[in-house]
């Protein structure tokens, strides 16, 4: 019988993702940058389901997968067993958009308001993807999802994303940061802050969807980077409620973000939507003026 | 040593002679006794647990779900809308095979809404995969919880349990109580030592899903192990009574049925007015004996075929509804129990909403009865309807 083949992946090959898939890349990361002594809880959603079909497992590290709107709950009580029992594991919890900025509201309110010690990490693929691409409080504004179908009295989702970083910095975070799967070495570095400050620490991952965005699967960086340099995702840190340090950008032009989702090409075809994309420009530029994204360029 | 206590209080202390190590508590009326006493003794060493104060019963069972595949003992109660709250967990905890413990003061479910007691709460969860145990008076429902976690935590068993006592009748009542001591209780009850948990050590996955293929196993193996639950309660009842003087080896408990004509089957502290009403019964020369279900699940069929098989009528008494059904969930599934046996079996639902049941309604019931007249409700008011 042939040895399997040896990788020093936490998250590992074997998984049932899409071939591009941001949830399935920041899985990776978030588990390289937290090492061998962490339990993960996971919330029901795409990455509970394409990484752990019984009795089959893409988990090196113990995980525990309960509802979907409870890993925040679960954590407590694993934080609180560990404290008990003393020993050292780090608690890193996987949801998705859905679980965090809906379903599970009221357990991350609690936890992250009793002090729990625990890294949140929102996968951020900003709808409700397992089930069909339906929309959640994260979802962009505009984004035609399966329940906020762009049509002939709709542009799509008629709602911007809510500001989760900053509800939970409200929470007393004392540390609270967006990370992208473009930029790697960022992502793991925020999430080994996070899992080294004591407390509930939060980071929220910008993961492209190809399935429910509408792109094909190698184009996942090249979007999540342009995500970025349109100023509709911005990468910050907010220590105990200050931002502390934001990726700077020389920005382009919303629309050469939205021009490469199939979510978004009610606003060019069959006309294109000048004021819907306008109002989506609006956005980016109170994202830059909000974090100061914008390098300015000297003049000569 | 015999102390007079409130039910809610003993329950407390019998919770805290189990060691759970993680505690997680949500107020709710008449349960709420039970999480300030066990506060109480965190916040003076009596107890050395951590005690999360959740923000509602869902987070009160997941953080529970958390702390038992972490590998400690943890305990919750709750009743009536807070258990409904938690129904979604109630179901996880059990497919986890996850060894919780949760007190349930037994109370009506809104709407109307109603803080009084029958047992449409934990009753309606019949199907969860818990263990099931109703107390008849405090000094049961202070010794069921050494008794759930022995059995919960059998490697046979591996299953969560309820802990069922009526709400206010019990929970609030001032009883007196034969408390055991800490020595006591760690002589039965050994330290929580899951075979499987959440361990950096030896990574395992939790709460995997299960495709067609591989689902019905599970639900058989949850099945299987509550079946296996009876005999697992008998040698724990058993060591209980040999220990400490009180057996609970048997599902069921009867009295007075040996010769009896009419019996009656109920469950929870109303079997301590039939009990009276019986002896009333019996001096008028009335043959009538009780069968009382302690465990409803693993459901005692055939300890009840057996009770039943030499009297003439069964009535039995139901605290909920199976709406829109043929009566109660006792009635029942007593009723499927006794299938192709020529005996009838009446059901009676009563008591709903804290609506007193007296000596004269259970006299009342047993004519009733006799006459082969049941499968109702009894005692309705009948100018309101």
């Amino acid at each position: 019988m042939a040895e399997p083949k040896k990788t020093c992946e936490l998250f590992d090959c074997g998984h049932r993702a899409c071939g591009g898939c941001g949830a399935a890349l920041a899985a990776r990361l978030v588990t390289q940058a937290a090492g061998t002594n962490t339990i993960v809880v996971n919330s029901t959603g795409c990455m509970e389901v394409f990484s752990t079909p019984y009795p089959e497992t893409a988990w090196k590290v113990p995980w525990i997968h309960s509802l979907f709107e409870n890993a925040a709950a679960v954590a407590s009580g694993i934080d609180a067993a560990l404290k008990k029992q003393g020993r050292n594991e780090k608690i890193v919890i996987m949801a998705g958009d859905g679980a965090t900025f809906d379903i599970g509201m009221i357990c991350i309110s609690g936890a992250f308001e009793r002090g729990h010690d625990f890294t949140y990490i929102c996968y951020d693929n900003e709808a409700y993807m397992n089930t069909g691409i339906q929309r959640s409080g994260a979802t962009p504004y505009d984004a035609s999802t399966t329940t906020s179908p762009a049509g002939k009295c709709s542009f799509g989702n008629k709602r911007p994303k809510k500001d989760m970083p900053a509800i939970l910095a409200a929470h007393g975070a004392p540390y609270v940061a967006t990370a992208s799967v473009a930029y790697p070495a960022d992502l793991k570095q925020k999430v080994e802050k996070a899992i080294n400050t004591p407390g509930p620490c939060y980071v929220q991952v910008h993961a492209p969807c190809c399935t429910g965005w509408g792109f094909e699967g190698e184009q996942t960086i090249a979007i999540a980077k342009l995500a970025l340099e349109t100023g509709l995702w911005v990468n910050f840190e907010m220590v105990d409620g200050k931002v502390s340090k934001v990726r700077k950008v020389v920005r382009k032009p919303v629309e050469e973000y939205l021009k490469t989702q199939k979510r978004f090409r009610h606003l060019f075809k069959p006309s294109r939507q000048d004021a819907e994309i306008a109002a989506i420009q609006a956005i980016a530029d109170r994202n830059a003026e909000k974090y100061g994204i914008d390098i300015k360029l000297k003049k000569e | 040593m015999m102390e007079i206590t409130e039910g809610s209080h003993a329950v407390a202390e019998a919770v805290r002679l189990c060691r759970p190590q993680v505690v997680s508590a949500y107020p709710i009326t008449p349960q709420t006794h039970i999480v300030e006493a066990l506060a109480d003794f965190v916040a003076n060493g009596m107890l050395d647990a951590e005690y999360i104060t959740v923000e509602n019963e869902l987070s009160a069972l997941s953080a529970c779900v958390g702390a038992s595949a972490a590998g400690s003992r943890a305990y919750s109660a709750t009743t009536s809308q807070g258990l409904m709250l938690m129904a979604e967990v109630v179901f996880n905890a059990s497919g986890m095979r996850l060894p919780i413990v949760m007190s349930i003061a037994n109370r009506a479910m809104g709407a109307p809404l109603s803080i009084w007691n029958d047992m449409q709460d934990s009753i309606s969860l019949r199907d969860a995969g818990w263990l099931h145990f109703y107390a008849e008076d405090n000094q049961e429902a202070t010794d069921l919880h050494f008794l759930a976690y022995k059995v919960a935590e059998d490697p046979a068993v591996q299953l969560p349990a309820f802990v069922c006592f009526d709400g206010f009748i019990l929970s609030h009542t001032y009883e007196p109580v034969d408390m055991l001591t800490q020595a006591d209780v760690d002589k039965y009850l050994p330290k929580f030592n899951p075979s499987e948990k959440l361990d950096a050590s030896d990574p395992m996955s939790f709460g995997m899903y299960a495709t067609p293929e591989y689902y019905l196993e599970f639900r058989y193996e949850m099945d299987q192990a509550l079946k296996r639950a009876k005999g697992v309660i008998a040698k724990a009842g058993k060591e209980f009574g040999s220990l400490f003087g009180r057996d609970y080896s048997a599902l069921i408990e009867t009295y007075r049925l040996e010769d009896a004509e009419t019996a009656i089957v109920a469950m929870g502290s109303v079997c301590g007015t039939v009990k009276d009403a019986i002896d009333e019964m019996r001096a008028e020369g009335m043959k009538v004996g009780l069968l009382r279900i302690r465990v409803f699940r693993p459901f005692p069929a055939e300890e009840i075929v057996k009770g039943l098989s030499h009297v003439k009528r069964i009535a039995v008494l139901d605290k909920n509804v199976s709406l829109g059904s043929r009566g109660g969930a006792t009635a029942i599934e007593v009723r499927d129990a006794m299938y192709g046996s020529t005996i009838p079996v009446k059901g009676y639902i009563l008591g709903l909403g804290g609506r007193d049941i007296r000596k004269k309604d259970i006299k009342e019931i047993v004519t009733l009865c006799e006459r082969g007249i049941g499968d109702q409700f009894y005692g309705l008011r009948r100018e309101l309807i």
